[in-house]
C-alpha cells in the first residue's frame, strides 16, 4: 500500500494508450473515476463524500483539454488534486482572539483523540506567541486525567486550574473567573472524551459553552479515523457549532482521508495538526500537502508544476520539433541545463518522486558540473553551438581557456552531448514524446 | 501483471458480467443495481475497505449464481454467512496458567482501560492477577492504571515516569514468580507503528517476558480503536512484524463506528478478534461474538 502503487500510477495505466489525442473518452474517464474512487475509499474518505467528489471531478475531466506536456493520467490527477485542495479550504491556522480577554478555547472530541496532549502543544504554541494561557482541567471522568494535564502543564510551564472531580461546568466557569483575576489572557479547557451519541455528556459540553462563551471550540479528531468521522464531526458541529478542527497523530502512516470527510460535512476549517509526542509537534494545516497524502503520491504534483514552470510549453515544443528533425544542438543542450537549474536542488526534486523519498545524490557536485558545462557552451560561438562537428582540437583549446576549464572537460561535455543525441534518436524512433520526466532522468545521468 | 493473468482476469470479468446480467433477467429485477449498491455501501461505510468489499461482493455474486437466489432476504443471509466465515477462519487463543497478556497499540486506542477490564475479568474467575504498568512515557499513565487496579482489586507494579518499561516488566515477572500468580497483564505505552525505535522497545519488553517467565503462556494482543479506518491494517501488520500478534482487542464499539476493518485484517493477516470493548465501565469488555458483530455491520 502507499508508495508507488498510488493513484498516479494506476491512472497512468488507464491512460497509457492515449498520448497524442487532446481529449479523454468517456470510457477512459469512467475507468479513471473508478480508480479515484478506490484510492479515496482506501484513504478513509467517507463513502458519501467520495460519491459527490467523484461526480464533480468526472464532470471537470470530461472535455478538459489535455496538455501536451503532461500525460492525461497526470492531468486527471491534477484535477483531482485541485478539487481536493479546494474542498479542504485554505491554510487557516489562526486562532480567533476575544476582544474581551480571556480568550476561551474549548477542546472536545472522542476518547483517545489526543485532547490533553494537544492542550499542551497549543499552550506552548500560544506562549511562544506572547500569550499567557492557563489550562482548565474539566475531564473529571477518566482516571488520572487531571494528573495528566498537570504533568503536561508542568512541562510547558502553564498553570492548571482544577477543582478535583467536581462538576465540569462549574470548574470551567471558575477557571475563567480565576483567569480574569490572575491576568491570564487565554483559557484552554480540556474536556473529557465522549461519544457523540452520549446525550448527557453532549449536554454537558453545551452547558460549558453557554457558561464560558468560548471564542474557539476545537474538535480534536484522530487522523486515523475511518468512515465514522462524518458522524462524529456532524454531531459535534450540530450540537456545539464548532469553530475548527484539530487533526492528531499525523506522524503515523495514515492517509488521513478523515480530513476531507470532516471538512465537507462541517465546512469548518482544519486549524492545526499534531505530528508527534513532543510539545513542539504542532503544525498549521496545509490543504495541498493533505491532498497529496490522501492520494498517496508524495509531492508528485509539485514536481509536475515545477517541471512545467521550468520548461515552458513553447520551449518544450520547440525542442521536440528540433529533436524530431534531428537538429538538437548545443544551444538546446544549454536550454536544458538552464531549466534544470530552475527546478532547484536535485535532492529536493528526487524527494518529490513517490517511492524515492531521498536519493543520496551529491547535489553540489552535480551543480558544479552543470555550471561548468554551461560555461563551456557559453564560451562557444553561436556557429559552434549550432554546428558542434566543427569543434576540433584548436577550438577545444580556445573554449577551455575561455571557460576556465580543461580540454578534457570540454571533451566530456561533447561526449555527453553526443550521448544525449543518441538517446533522443532512440526515443524518437520509439515515438516517445519529450516529457519533463525525461529531463529529470537525464539530470540523474550526471551522477 | 503477466499476460496470462491479465487474460484470465479479463475473462473472469466477462464471465461475471454475463452471469450478472442473466441473473438480473431471471430474478425479474428484484436484485437491482440499487440493491447491490446498497449492500456495497453497507460494507464500505463500516470500514471494510474498498478491496475487501470488492472481494466480498464478488464472492456474494458467485454464490447468488450458484444457488439461483432471487430474493433480497436470501442475499442478505448469504452475505452474512460470508462475513461470519471470514471472521471465523482464525482461531482464538486458549488460556493456560500462568498466563501473560501484553497489550500494545497506537496512542489513544484504550489500552489502559482494557487492562483494567481484563484485570477484573480474571479476578472474577478467581485468578491471582498482577498488572505491570509499562507505560512509563505518557503523563500520569501509571496513576490512571493504579485507579483501575484498585477498582479491580489486583496488584500493580509500577516505576517512576520515564523509567525503562522493560525494567517494570522484569520486576512484575519476579513478583508473579515469587507469589505464584496466575495472570500478568502488561500495559505498554501507545506508539505509532511506523516509529522504529519505539517498536524496538516493544520487542525488548517482549523478550523480557519470554526470558523471565519461560513456562507461562504468553499472548500479545493489539488494541484497535473501532473508529479507525484502513490504517488499522498497517497497525496490525507492523506490530505483528515486531512481536507476533496473537489477537485483537477491538475497543469503542459502543459508538457508531462498526469496526469493519477487522474483516480486512482477518482476510489479510489471519489475526482473530478476541475481545470487544463496549463502554467505560469495568465490566464493559466482552468476548468477541462473530454473529453479533456481523449483525452490527448489517444493521440488524
Amino acid at each position: 500500500m502507499g508508495l508507488f502503487s498510488s493513484l498516479a500510477d494506476k491512472l497512468g495505466n488507464v491512460f497509457s494508450k492515449i498520448t497524442s489525442r487532446g481529449k479523454l473518452t468517456e470510457g477512459e474517464i469512467k475507468q479513471a473515476m473508478r480508480e479515484i474512487r478506490i484510492a479515496l475509499l482506501e484513504a478513509d474518505v467517507n463513502y458519501a463524500v467520495v460519491k459527490d467528489f467523484v461526480a464533480r471531478v468526472s464532470e471537470k475531466a470530461v472535455g478538459e483539454q489535455v496538455l501536451k506536456s503532461l500525460t492525461p493520467g497526470q492531468q486527471v490527477v491534477k484535477i483531482v488534486n485541485e478539487e481536493l485542495v479546494a474542498l479542504m479550504g485554505s491554510t487557516n491556522s489562526k486562532l480567533e482572539v476575544s476582544s474581551k480577554p480571556p480568550t476561551v478555547i474549548m477542546m472536545c472530541g472522542l476518547q483517545g483523540a489526543g485532547k490533553t496532549t494537544f492542550c499542551g502543544k497549543l499552550g506552548a504554541y500560544l506562549t511562544k506567541q506572547g500569550k499567557k494561557p492557563m489550562f482548565a482541567a474539566c475531564d473529571v471522568y477518566r482516571p488520572a486525567a487531571i494528573n495528566q494535564l498537570q504533568v503536561v502543564g508542568k512541562k510547558v510551564n502553564i498553570p492548571v486550574f482544577e477543582q478535583g472531580t467536581g462538576n465540569p461546568v462549574k470548574i470551567a466557569a471558575h477557571a475563567v473567573e480565576e483567569a480574569i483575576k490572575l491576568g491570564y489572557d487565554t483559557v484552554i479547557i480540556d474536556t473529557a472524551g465522549r461519544l457523540h451519541i452520549n446525550e448527557e455528556l453532549m449536554n454537558e459540553l453545551k452547558e460549558i459553552k453557554q457558561k464560558t462563551n468560548p471564542t474557539e471550540i476545537l474538535l480534536t479528531v484522530d487522523s486515523m479515523t475511518g468512515q465514522d468521522a462524518v458522524n462524529v464531526a456532524k454531531t459535534f458541529n450540530e450540537q456545539l457549532d464548532i469553530t475548527g478542527v484539530i487533526l492528531t497523530k499525523l506522524d503515523g502512516d495514515t492517509r488521513g482521508g478523515a480530513a476531507l470527510s470532516i471538512r465537507s460535512v462541517t465546512g469548518k476549517p482544519i486549524k492545526f495538526c499534531g505530528t508527534g509526542e513532543k510539545s513542539g509537534d504542532i503544525e498549521p494545516f496545509y490543504p495541498d500537502r493533505m491532498a497529496s497524502r490522501i492520494l498517496g503520491m508524495g509531492d508528485v504534483l509539485s514536481l509536475i508544476e515545477k517541471a512545467q514552470e521550468a520548461v515552458s510549453e513553447e520551449e518544450l515544443k520547440k525542442m521536440e520539433k528540433r529533436m524530431r528533425e534531428n537538429k538538437f544542438t548545443l544551444e538546446d543542450f544549454l536550454t536544458q541545463f538552464k531549466s534544470l537549474a530552475k527546478m532547484g536542488d536535485i535532492n529536493d526534486v528526487v524527494a518529490m518522486i513517490p517511492g524515492m523519498s531521498r536519493a543520496n545524490v551529491d547535489s553540489k557536485q552535480i551543480d558544479e558540473r552543470i555550471n561548468k558545462y554551461k560555461a563551456i557552451i557559453l564560451s562557444m560561438t553561436p556557429y559552434e553551438r549550432n554546428h558542434p562537428e566543427v569543434i576540433k582540437a584548436s577550438r577545444r583549446k580556445r573554449i577551455a581557456a575561455g571557460s576556465g576549464t580543461t580540454v578534457q572537460e570540454v571533451n566530456a561535455l561533447l561526449k555527453q552531448y553526443d550521448q544525449t543525441r543518441e538517446m533522443m534518436k532512440a526515443a524518437q524512433s520509439g515515438k516517445m514524446p519529450m516529457q519533463p520526466q525525461k529531463i529529470i532522468r537525464q539530470k540523474r545521468r550526471f551522477r | 501483471m503477466g499476460l496470462f493473468s491479465k487474460i484470465k482476469d479479463g475473462l473472469k470479468r466477462t464471465k461475471e458480467a454475463i452471469a450478472y446480467k442473466l441473473n438480473k433477467l431471471f430474478t425479474g429485477g428484484v436484485l437491482t443495481d440499487e440493491f447491490y449498491d446498497e449492500l456495497e455501501e453497507t460494507l464500505l461505510t463500516s470500514d471494510i475497505g474498498a478491496e475487501t468489499t470488492d472481494q466480498i461482493m464478488d464472492r456474494l455474486k458467485d454464490e447468488i449464481d450458484k444457488n439461483h437466489v432471487r430474493d433480497t432476504a436470501t442475499v442478505r443471509d448469504l452475505l452474512k454467512n460470508i462475513l461470519v466465515e471470514l471472521l471465523e477462519e482464525n482461531e482464538k487463543p486458549e488460556y493456560d496458567y500462568p498466563l501473560v497478556i501484553m497489550l500494545s497499540g497506537v496512542n489513544g486506542v484504550g489500552k489502559t482501560t482494557a487492562i483494567g477490564k481484563l484485570a477484573k475479568k480474571f479476578k472474577k474467575m478467581g485468578k491471582s492477577v498482577t498488572i505491570a504498568a509499562a507505560d512509563t512515557f505518557r503523563a500520569a499513565a501509571a496513576d490512571q492504571l493504579t485507579v483501575w487496579a484498585e477498582r479491580a482489586g489486583v496488584r500493580i507494579i509500577k516505576h517512576a515516569e520515564g523509567a525503562d518499561p522493560a525494567a517494570v516488566v522484569y520486576d512484575a515477572a519476579q513478583s508473579v514468580k515469587s507469589k505464584k500468580g496466575d495472570v500478568l497483564l502488561v500495559d505498554t505505552a501507545g506508539r505509532l507503528h511506523n516509529k522504529k525505535n519505539l517498536m524496538e522497545e516493544l520487542k525488548k519488553i517482549s523478550r523480557v517476558v519470554d526470558r523471565e517467565l519461560p513456562d507461562a503462556t504468553v499472548y500479545n494482543y493489539i488494541v484497535l480503536d473501532a473508529t479507525t479506518g484502513q490504517n488499522a491494517i498497517s497497525q496490525v501488520d507492523l506490530f505483528n512484524e515486531a512481536i507476533d500478534i496473537d489477537g485483537i482487542v477491538l475497543t469503542k464499539l459502543d459508538g457508531t463506528a462498526k469496526g469493519g476493518v477487522v474483516l480486512a485484517i482477518a482476510g489479510e493477516l489471519n489475526v482473530p478478534v478476541v475481545y470487544v470493548g463496549v463502554g467505560e465501565g469495568i465490566d464493559d469488555l466482552e468476548d468477541f461474538d462473530v454473529e453479533d458483530f456481523v449483525a452490527g455491520i448489517m444493521g440488524d
